[in-house]
């Protein structure tokens, strides 16, 4: 760890990515991220590393994809409606087995909607949004901080996958300013072209990216091989943080910024007595069932709160398995909840057990 | 017995796909050709369309993509920006390139990307049977223009080789025809100073090469070339439209 530096989200996320050895970056620009592709532009440069502006994000995710079957680092960054014209290029991605970095910095939608912070993007990232049967790693950061941290991460996971990795942050992650430490440099030099790249075949047979197959049952065999992966992949890399849960009566859970403002609902209800405590999944994909499994034992409800209509509700009843009740609160639109209205809620639900 | 005439070794014995009078096999000829003449093959990466052509990794031995509807020339900046080195191609069909992907062409042209368009001129969507294509020619019939292209309905052929003759990206731009022996050669010169804009690093080159599609067009393969030199050629004529200093 380094040097503790005050940084805007958006810019704190793309320094993380350099520092983690992002070679090349491609995007498009969208409120509120726009600060990421500005400080890609400016410090891509001045590294000798590499930096595009795309005609569209349809093109941009499409230059993501080449750029990830050469097997260099590769980083976009977008917000929700962005991140919707790049569906094409994730579904592709998602069957070619290349590895990359996609940012959400999510705003309210559907449609246009506005630049403020929410999370309805949720289905989106976790349940494929493009066409078939595929998944990314979806990483979910409730601080600056953890952002920054995740970027390491979300390189390393997606080389060692060769799968696409989402950061799933918000407006409120992406325009706040928060200190950050930095982790060391990732040397550079010491990134290999991997074998199946795509880089002209020299001596070797003929590397191939593609993910056709008109052959049914060769395409089966591709899907199984995806499933395979992924089944892998939630075996040994679901993360999730638990937050005062060790003598918890009363299980809250969200994730990104609603689970930071949570952590303050919690709080306020230990102070009032109330055992209280924070279920926040990491990876959304893949999603932390056993932890929900665990807790319907102990726990008397769930309340979960999103700032959406209850997308991740979805996956903790299914972790809860009809155990125990589970609750939900959520603000639409680029609201973000307050602790005391959370706290509120919470209150209600109590008074209805 | 002297050898004058054979295969090239890049240009694989496997059996292509394509319609009998089809002139996507020649065009797949001449650019193993010149990898092999410009000792292109190890650094060699193609993106293959979707459409008839989807399988051209089978047919030509090179390092290899698939790019989705479109996208090959964003696909293509990618790679080709990320690793210098490589040798890029897109080879594109009239859908892919000049409908769902024109924004991708332009804009890849415009920056001047380092990368060789080989552009496949039949008039119509080959793979998907026949339909409309942005250079379908007034009054041609496809399955989506029945009553023949009407400009009122559908507009007019779009001239992508002139239209991006006019930008400052590109180095190299031509039409040439694979009809006749003659326009071969001529097409084979063309593609080879497309190369070498790429090599020179001098900007972004495309090759259109108006083509045929007998299946479609309900026509034998030589009714095909009759068409393309008594239809086609005057709406879509051949030659050089940009051609910077040090490709001549």
């Amino acid at each position: 760890m380094g040097e503790r530096l005050l940084m805007k989200g958006a810019e704190a996320l793309a320094e993380a990515a350099i520092r983690a050895g992002a070679q090349i970056f491609f995007g498009y620009p969208i409120t509120p991220q726009n600060e990421t592709p500005e400080y890609f532009s400016r410090r891509m440069p001045e590294l000798g590393r590499k930096y595009v502006q795309a005609e569209s994000e349809v093109a941009s995710i499409n230059m993501v994809y080449g750029a990830a079957s050469t097997g260099t680092r590769v980083i976009t960054s977008s917000s929700s409606p962005g991140i919707s014209l790049m569906q094409e290029g994730f579904s592709y991605i998602g069957n070619s087995d290349v590895p990359c970095v996609v940012v959400n910095v999510m705003r309210g939608g559907p449609g246009l909607g506005n630049i403020a912070p929410a999370q309805a993007d949720y289905f989106q990232a976790t349940k494929g949004g493009g066409h078939g049967d595929y998944h990314s790693i979806v990483l979910a950061p409730h601080t600056v901080q953890e952002q920054c941290d995740l970027m390491y991460d979300a390189f390393e996971l997606a080389e060692k996958y060769r799968i696409m990795v989402v950061v799933l942050s918000d407006g409120l992650l992406g325009q706040m300013m928060e200190p950050v430490e930095f982790k060391d440099w990732v040397d550079v030099s010491k990134l290999k072209t991997p074998d199946w790249a795509i880089v002209g075949k020299g001596d070797r047979p003929r590397n191939l990216i593609t993910s056709f197959n008109l052959d049914p049952e060769g395409l089966e065999k591709m899907n199984l091989a995806l499933q395979e992966k992924y089944k892998k992949i939630a075996e040994n890399e679901t993360r999730y943080e638990l937050f005062m849960m060790d003598d918890a009566e009363y299980a809250l859970t969200g994730f990104g910024t609603v689970a930071r403002i949570m952590k303050t609902t919690v709080k306020m209800l230990r102070e009032k007595g109330i055992k209280a405590g924070l279920i926040r999944p990491i990876t959304v994909w893949p999603f932390p069932y056993k932890v929900y499994e665990e807790f319907a034992d102990k726990v008397k409800f769930f309340l979960d709160v999103e700032m959406n209509e209850g997308q991740m509700l979805e996956d903790v009843k299914l972790g809860v398995n009809g155990k125990k009740p589970v609750q939900f609160y959520g603000r639409f639109g680029g609201v973000v909840p307050t602790a005391e209205e959370i706290y509120k809620a919470f209150r209600l639900h109590l008074g209805g057990c | 017995m002297k050898l004058i005439y054979k295969a090239p070794e890049t240009f694989t014995k496997k059996p292509t796909t394509y319609c009998p009078g089809c002139t996507h096999g020649i065009a797949h000829r001449i650019i193993s050709e010149l990898l092999e003449e410009m000792d292109l093959v190890k650094k060699a990466v193609i993106i293959w369309p979707v459409g008839c052509a989807v399988f051209g990794y089978d047919f030509i031995d090179t390092d290899a993509a698939v790019a989705a509807h479109g996208r090959a020339c964003a696909m293509a900046t990618g790679i080709k920006r990320a690793h210098p080195e490589s040798f890029v191609i897109t080879y594109q069909g009239d859908g892919d390139l000049a409908s769902i992907g024109m924004a991708e062409t332009v804009h890849a042209a415009a920056r001047g990307e380092l990368i060789t368009t080989i552009f496949i001129n039949n008039g119509n969507f080959g793979m998907t049977g026949g339909q409309m294509a942005p250079t379908t020619l007034i009054g041609q019939v496809t399955t989506t223009s029945p009553y023949g292209r009407k400009p009122e309905v559908s507009g007019f052929p779009i001239h992508v080789a002139e239209m991006l003759a006019t930008l400052d990206g590109p180095a190299y731009i031509a039409r040439a025809s694979l009809d006749s022996p003659q326009h071969i050669n001529q097409a084979k010169n063309f593609i080879r100073k497309a190369f070498k804009a790429q090599l020179l690093g001098l900007g972004y080159s495309l090759v259109e090469l108006v083509s045929t599609c007998p299946t479609n067009w309900k026509m034998t393969p030589v009714e095909s070339l009759e068409r393309v030199r008594k239809e086609v050629l005057p709406v879509f004529p051949i030659g050089e439209f940009r051609v910077v200093k040090g490709v001549e």
